[in-house]
Parts: structure tokens; sequence; C-alpha cells
């Protein structure tokens, strides 16, 4: 049981924390701008990269430097969507579509020409675990990954429910038509959404290169599970994306424990694979996620 | 120049040409996808190694690192590559063939991310990472340059088939269906056409044709891995490719593979004479200037080099003047 929470449950936790974070901007956009965004894995990747050069080339803590990469990432991202989006708003989704994978990949040669493809860290180093009641294993970095997403994810609740900004939005992402009759500005809307993916997605990178790496096809690995979060908790729901990402994240941890007899359920090869199936399964069965949200048509 | 150089020089010309030949096999392929019935594939990759394996499987000799040893011949191979890819397509097709655009991307991302998976990881089947290597190439005994030309040949042969077929589908009534239901889908619902049974007609011979591409590949290379089926490669180059060429136009989708591959070879050609710390960042600027290519390209050309023609409507001919509704295509969706 202690086994089954600290090696299966707690990084399932910490991977769904990640994907939460993902997911919250890729639901907020497509609720908003109603295209699915293929470039938010190299977001990620971004944001990640951003941190490191504040980590290396200016001597910053992780953690300091967490901040600055946010608000680079959410600068590129109102960068990226005057260029690459803009032109597009009335045109079909699918410019949009096939523009976001050009911008993924824009991104994702920019990364490497930048940094280099080889494998880079924040730290060197091995922190011991912190040991609680002589069972719970929890490294220090873990705890700061769950506890700033929960700091995130309340903010966010507070920004989104009591702001006038926020609830504009939420009108946005449920009802655009509505939104746009009764007054809402629309750009000003577009503006605060990139803002708040880009600064999330950003966020996402800098904890996935805390917990292990940075590589710079981490953010393209993490895209399709943060759809899959996505979808489950429902297009345009940013509280259904955070659920589903911490569904999606224990998911995948916990699909490689022993719960039948003593052998993995499934080889952890296909761990990620568990993500896209659910994917596909839910697009086909249940598109409007778990809690019943929106499809588009 | 000396006589070697020539060669080599001819050779250089003659691979080219090949890759583009593959890459329009598998760019008309999503041409009848995308571009006759609007079906927004994303997993090209993925059928594309379904294709290349099967016919590397079936087309080796016995050894023990995977499945295979039947050592069939090449035509076999092709032929198995493009029927398997094709019935997987129908599989995928069943399921997912009535979701929205981005929505069918993310599946079908999922599912050629999947398949990648299950190539990495059946390591009794497909050699796990390191991939099958000695796949016979047809008339490699030959001396060069004609064993080279010959494959070239053959390759040229497909992609006449493929275009044939294409270009008579496209013309035919099933193609003006297709083309009904990507710009009307619920007016060709309304005259009772099978919407799904044609969307699905579209995406297997879709898959089929890209199966075929990758089997033809992995003959070249004399190898396939499962880095070679990377999605941001294979899937987008071919989207660049029928975007640039002009989606709905078979020729165009040729034309864009001969060009977005020239451009991509050749560049590559020159930045290998950098000095090496510089001709690896010179990749990836490469790959930059693609995807701001692609940018341009969508925003000021959106119809690409060669615009889509649709067939001549009905109404344009004197003799049938009545009753017939001369259809201005809105943009697809």
């Amino acid at each position: 049981m202690i086994e089954f929470i600290n090696f299966y449950l707690l990084p399932g936790l910490v991977l769904g924390c990640m994907y939460a974070l993902g997911a919250i901007g890729v639901s907020l956009l497509f609720g908003i701008l109603r295209f699915a965004h293929f470039a938010h894995g190299d977001l990620v990747t971004l944001g990640a990269y951003f941190a490191l050069f504040f980590v290396t080339a200016l001597g910053f803590p992780v953690l300091l430097a967490l901040p600055m990469a946010m608000i680079l990432a959410a600068g590129v991202s109102i960068g990226i969507d005057r260029a690459f989006y803009k032109p597009f708003r009335k045109s079909p989704t699918i410019y949009l579509v096939i523009a976001s994978f050009g911008v993924a990949l824009m991104i994702r040669s920019l990364v490497q020409l930048a940094w280099g493809v080889k494998v880079e860290s924040y730290a060197t180093g091995f922190t011991k675990p912190l040991i609680l009641f002589d069972m719970f294993r929890i490294s220090d970095k873990h705890m700061w990954i769950i506890g700033l997403t929960i700091v995130i994810v309340v903010a966010l609740h507070y920004f989104l429910s009591r702001s006038k900004l926020g609830k504009a939005m939420r009108a946005m992402a449920d009802e655009p038509d509505l939104a746009q009759v009764s007054g809402i500005q629309t750009e000003k809307v577009v503006r605060a959404t990139w803002i708040i993916g880009g600064g999330l997605a950003a966020t996402a990178g800098v904890f996935l290169g805390m917990d292990t790496q940075l590589h710079t096809n981490m953010g393209w690995d993490l895209l399709l599970p943060v759809f899959a979060a996505a979808i489950l908790g429902g297009i345009g729901s940013p509280y259904g994306a955070i659920a589903g990402g911490l569904v999606i994240g224990m998911a995948e941890e916990l699909s490689s424990y022993p719960w039948i007899g003593d052998a993995p359920l499934l080889s952890p090869g296909y761990k990620t694979g568990v993500a896209f199936a659910l994917m596909v399964a839910l697009l086909i069965w249940r598109p409007s996620g778990l809690f019943r949200g929106r499809v588009f048509s | 120049m000396s006589a070697d150089l020539a060669l080599g020089l001819f050779l250089y010309l003659v691979s080219l040409l090949t890759m583009a030949g593959i890459y329009g096999v598998i760019a008309i392929g999503l041409n009848i996808q995308w571009g006759f019935t609007g079906l927004f594939n994303a997993g090209i990759a993925g059928f594309f190694a379904i294709g290349a394996y099967v016919s590397a499987i079936l087309t080796t000799a016995l050894t023990p690192s995977h499945l295979g040893g039947l050592d069939a011949p090449f035509v076999i191979g092709l032929l198995a590559a493009a029927a398997v890819a094709g019935v997987v397509g129908y599989l995928v097709g069943r399921l997912c063939i009535r979701l929205r655009s981005d929505y069918l991307a993310i599946a079908t991302i999922g599912v050629a991310e999947i398949f990648r998976l299950i190539l990495k990881n059946e390591i009794w089947a497909t050699n796990g990472p390191r991939g099958i290597s000695n796949i016979p190439r047809p008339f490699e005994v030959w001396s060069q340059p004609w064993s080279q030309l010959a494959f070239l040949g053959v390759v040229v042969l497909v992609v006449i088939v493929a275009y044939w077929l294409a270009e008579r589908a496209g013309n035919s009534p099933w193609g003006r269906v297709m083309r009904s239901i990507r710009d009307n889908e619920s007016a060709a619902a309304a005259i009772g056409k099978n919407v799904t049974g044609f969307r699905l007609q579209g995406f297997v011979i879709g898959s089929a044709l890209m199966g075929l591409g990758g089997a033809l590949a992995a003959h070249f290379f004399k190898f396939i891995g499962p880095e070679a089926t990377e999605p941001l490669m294979t899937t987008f180059l071919v989207w660049v490719m029928l975007i640039i060429g002009g989606s709905g136009n078979n020729r165009g989708a040729l034309l864009g593979a001969l060009a977005v591959w020239t451009l991509w070879s050749a560049t590559e050609l020159l930045t290998s004479q950098l000095p090496p710390e510089w001709a690896v960042r010179a990749t990836f600027l490469r790959i930059f200037l693609i995807g701001l290519g692609l940018q341009i390209v969508l925003q000021r050309f959106s119809k690409g080099i060669l615009p889509e023609k649709p067939p001549k409507s009905t109404a344009d001919d004197p003799a049938r003047p009545i009753g017939a509704i001369q259809q201005k295509a809105p943009p697809a969706e």
C-alpha cells in the first residue's frame, strides 16, 4: 500500500499537475478561438528553456526563473497570435490548425537553434526525498510542483470567477455569440487567454524540467496527454481540464501497477499510450467529456 | 568536371527524384483524403510506418531479430503494404470518421502515436528501436547508376498509376460526390448520399496510398526504424507539400512534393558544406524557414500553386441548361 502511494500515486499526481497546467490553456484556447492549438506542446518546451536561460546564464534559482519564463512565454504567445493566428480569425478552423502545426515546428527549431539538442537539466546532484512518518517518501521538488500547482489553480479560480475579464473569458468560452452581443471586447479576451495559456504552458515546462530533464521534444510528448485531459474535462472548461489532467496523469502511472498478479498490468513502455488510447476512446464515445461539456460541430 | 563528380551529381538527382516521387504518392493519398473528401488526417506517419514495416517484414530474409523470413518478392510486399494500410485505415475510419476536422486530427495523431509505441515496444516483431535493416531493393544487383535508375522507374510507374487513378476518380461521379460532401455535407446527405460511407472510402484509399509510399521508402533506404516515422517530419512535410502545391488538385500534390522535397534536399546539401558546428544549427534554421514559408503560403496564397479545378459542372453544358445549378464552392472546412 505504502509502495503504491510512493511509487505510483504520487508520481501520477505530479504528472497530472503538469498535464492540468497545459490542459487549462488548451481548453480555454479551444473554447475561445475554436481550434486545437497544436503548438501548445512546443510552448511548454519554450517555457522550460527560457527558465534554463535564467538558471544557467544568470544564476537564478529555478523557482525564481519560473515567473520570468512565464512572462516571456506569455509575451511570445501574444506575438505568435498576432503574426500567425489573427489573420485566420474568420477563416475555416483548418487554417488555424495547419498554421499551429507550422508554429510548433518553428518554435521547436528555434529552441534547437538556440540551445542545441542535448539533454539539459536545471540542477545537478541528487536530493534526498523527504520521509514522512517513516513511510511516505516525497522529494521536495515534487512538493513544490504540487504546492505551486494548487496555488496557481486557486489564483486562476479567483481570476475566472471574480474579475470582470475572467468572467468575460468564461462567457466567451461558453457561448461566443451571446458574449459578443453583450459587448465583450473579443480581442482583449483573446489576449488574456494567450497570457494565461502561455504562462501556464511555461509553468508546465519548468515543472517537467524540474521533475525530469529538458529536451527539445519534451513539449511534443506532453501535447497528446494534454489534449486528452482537455477533452476529458470538456472543451472550454478550465476546471474540467484540471480534473482531466489529474485523471490522465494518474491513469498513465497506475497502468503499470501490478493490479492483477505480480506483473505490471501494462508494460511501462506503453505508459504514454494509455493517454492516447483514452483520448481516442473519449473522442469517439463521449466527445463532450466526462462532465458533459460542449462539442463543436 | 571529373567523371566521378558527374556520376555523383547524377545519382543525387536520381535519388532526389525518387524521394520526390515517393512523397508524391503519399501527397496524392492525402489529397484524396483532404483535398477531395475534407478529412484532416494528421496520422500520415502511422500509415506510412505500417506500409513500410509490412513490406519490410514480408520481403526480408529469415533473421532472429524480427518477424519475417518469407523472402517474398518486392511486388507482393508493395501490394500487401497498401492492403494492410487500407484495412487499418478502414478500422480507424470506422471509429473516427464522424469527428469534426480538428477532433479527427487529434484522434489520428493519437492512433499514429500508438502505432509508433507498438513498433518500438514489440521487439520480437519489429526489432524495436533498432529497426529493420537489409530490406532488399529491387535491381540492387545491377551496377550504378542503372540500379538507382531502375528503382526510380518503379517509383515513377507507381506515381503514374496513383495519379491516373486519382484523376479518374476525382472527375468521376464518385469524385463529385466527394467534393459535394466536403463542401456541404448536409446537402449531400439530403440528396440521399451515404456521407459516412463515402468519407470512409476516401479515407481507406488515401491510407492505402500512404502505406504504399511507406513501403517504397523502406525499400529505397533498405532500412526502416521507428524514428523514420517521426510525426512532425513525415506528417508535416506531406501536409506542407499538399498545401503549397494546391489541395484538391492531384497535379498540385505532385508539384508540391517535387518543389518542397527539392528545396528540403538542396538546402540540406548546402548546409552540409558548412563547418560541422554550423551544419547542425543550419539544419534547424532550415526547418524554421520551411515553417515560415508555410505560414506565408497559408496567409497569402491559401489555394497553393495549382489551385483546385473542380470538374466541369453540367450547367456549363449548353445542351443541358435547365435545372442545373452552378455551385461556387465555399472554402473547405
